[in-house]
């Protein structure tokens, strides 16, 4: 079951000077439980595809459908938790602003904080835990609302090497295990290998489709993809894919 | 302190103990040293003390304000003018900031305005408050609102449009609408800059209550001030400056204290 549609979406933008094409009639689909990426020349409008996907912006022309509830999550670069809310307050955020605070959502909420290791810091202020918790804090932020597609912009980009890797097979456990649909913007190739089931290779500006890789790495988690024989080969392939002939 | 300190730490907290110590034992002595030497100036007439006045003159005229019961008289009539003028300065700053972060086209219209209202010299306006609102507190709280009010609305302004844009970006992937972006993200975010705006604030309504009663009054420290200089009572008018280092000292202090207690999260 498709979760996300793009067809022919065109964004382009206005300035004094110039109009800037941004996205070029970009057509992907994202199904249900799947791990896609998309990955792309730097400053070819990645973050713009989720800015179009959570509709914070509306598209030239073409059409963005969302199925089921409608409703996505998004996670960006830093963790950007509140440095005045506790843990727990910082993952009631959401649930806040749509006003849907309910007993039941508490609930939810408590048991992923239970669940992933944060309730004893629930009450701890961003600032009193480490790189990694807050990350995971802000990846229980965006589950709370119970969305239907997660958008994750370079989510692990802030981290350091060591960091970024033990992250992000966090990461990818807890989407896994809550069975969510993620779709990840990213730079960093092999970050697009060991994540994805699939992934979205667009070209440099105005940005399209230029073709939809599948990995097929069966290892269960990320690190263990890394050491896949056949990791390599893919990393040379997109490597190409991005830089066109001058490698 | 802790045992479980090792000795290089104990050594360190030592150092810094007698740093700070010394810190204020300077302070303390530079007081005494200048009042001294003022003291002995006067005293072997070094200087003319009717017109440089000297401490022991300063501390019996204080003791003549008290026991006439002047001074109690004017330092509350200043101070309560100053803690009226910046509250509403202070206040009413706050509220225009709100109203041209939520419209960036208000904020547009008024910026010009803004920037012309804050080079003004504000005591330039007081023939004008003086004809519009009177030659009663009135006019004096006015002076001090006018010049805190235009300083509180370009700084928490400022603070408001710099707000982290990808908080406020992931509030609205949330679906958050202005009202909220400004409840939960755009306020809390802001209130070390409204706790720095109150301690601006302090001095400006101080000088906006002293102005304003230089122009029109019949009690406060400024007024007394005006008075001691028309009289040519130096004592006085060194007496009132005394009292005003004081007062702003100590509301100053508060506002700090306050700062101190509010902050620690943000």
């Amino acid at each position: 079951m498709k979760v996300l549609q793009l067809k022919d979406v065109s964004k382009v933008f206005y300035s004094k000077t110039q109009e800037t094409r941004a996205i070029d009639r970009m057509t992907f689909d994202v199904d249900e439980g799947e791990f896609v990426s998309i990955i792309g020349p730097s400053g070819c409008g990645k973050t713009t595809v989720l800015s179009l996907i959570s509709k914070l912006i509306a598209p030239t022309s073409g059409t963005v459908s969302l199925f089921g509830n409608n409703h996505v999550g998004y996670m960006l670069q830093r963790d950007q938790l509140f440095e005045w809310r506790t843990i727990e307050k910082n993952v009631y955020l959401g649930l806040e602003i749509q006003h849907k605070l309910t007993p039941e959502n508490k609930i939810y909420a408590e048991g992923l904080l239970k669940k992933y290791g944060l309730w004893e810091f629930r009450k701890h202020y961003p600032s009193e835990i480490s790189g990694g918790m807050r990350q995971r804090a802000a990846l229980i932020r965006t589950l709370a609302t119970n969305p239907d597609l997660l958008l994750l912009d370079e989510p692990f980009s802030a981290l350091d090497f060591q960091t970024r890797l033990e992250v992000c097979d966090d990461v990818y456990a807890i989407i896994k295990s809550e069975k969510k649909t993620a779709l990840l913007v990213t730079h960093d190739i092999s970050e697009a290998i060991s994540l994805s089931d699939r992934i979205v290779v667009l070209t440099a500006r105005p940005a399209t489709v230029l073709t939809i890789h599948t990995p097929a790495l069966t290892a269960p988690t990320p690190l263990k993809r890394r050491e896949s024989p056949d990791f390599s080969k893919q990393f040379e392939l997109l490597h190409r894919y991005l830089h066109g002939d001058k490698t | 302190m802790k045992s479980s300190f090792t000795r290089e730490h104990l050594l360190y907290l030592r150092k810094q103990k007698i740093r700070k110590t010394l810190v204020l034992a300077a302070q303390i002595g530079l007081l005494l040293l200048l009042l001294g030497f003022w003291e002995l100036s006067a005293q072997l007439g070094w200087t003319d003390s009717f017109i440089t006045s000297s401490p022991s003159r300063i501390w019996n005229t204080l003791k003549e304000l008290v026991v006439s019961g002047a001074l109690w008289k004017h330092l509350w009539a200043s101070t309560w003018e100053t803690i009226v003028g910046f509250a509403i300065g202070t206040a009413l700053g706050y509220a225009i900031a709100v109203i041209l972060w939520w419209n960036a086209f208000l904020k547009d219209v008024f910026e010009p305005y803004v920037v012309v209202l804050n080079s003004l010299p504000k005591i330039a306006l007081g023939p004008v408050i003086i004809i519009l609102v009177g030659t009663d507190k009135a006019s004096i709280i006015t002076m001090a609102v006018l010049i805190s009010v235009v300083i509180t609305a370009i700084t928490i302004l400022n603070g408001f449009v710099e707000t982290d844009k990808e908080k406020a970006l992931l509030l609205r992937s949330m679906g958050a609408n202005r009202f909220q972006i400004f409840t939960k993200l755009v306020a809390p975010a802001n209130v070390p800059t409204l706790m720095a705006t109150l301690k601006i604030n302090v001095g400006m309504a101080w000088i906006g209550s002293i102005m304003g009663e230089y122009l029109v009054s019949k009690e406060g420290l400024g007024y007394l001030l005006v008075y001691g200089k028309q009289v040519f009572r130096l004592d006085l008018v060194m007496t009132c400056t005394v009292v005003l280092c004081a007062l702003a000292g100590v509301m100053y202090a508060v506002v700090a204290l306050l700062e101190k207690i509010v902050i620690k999260r943000y």
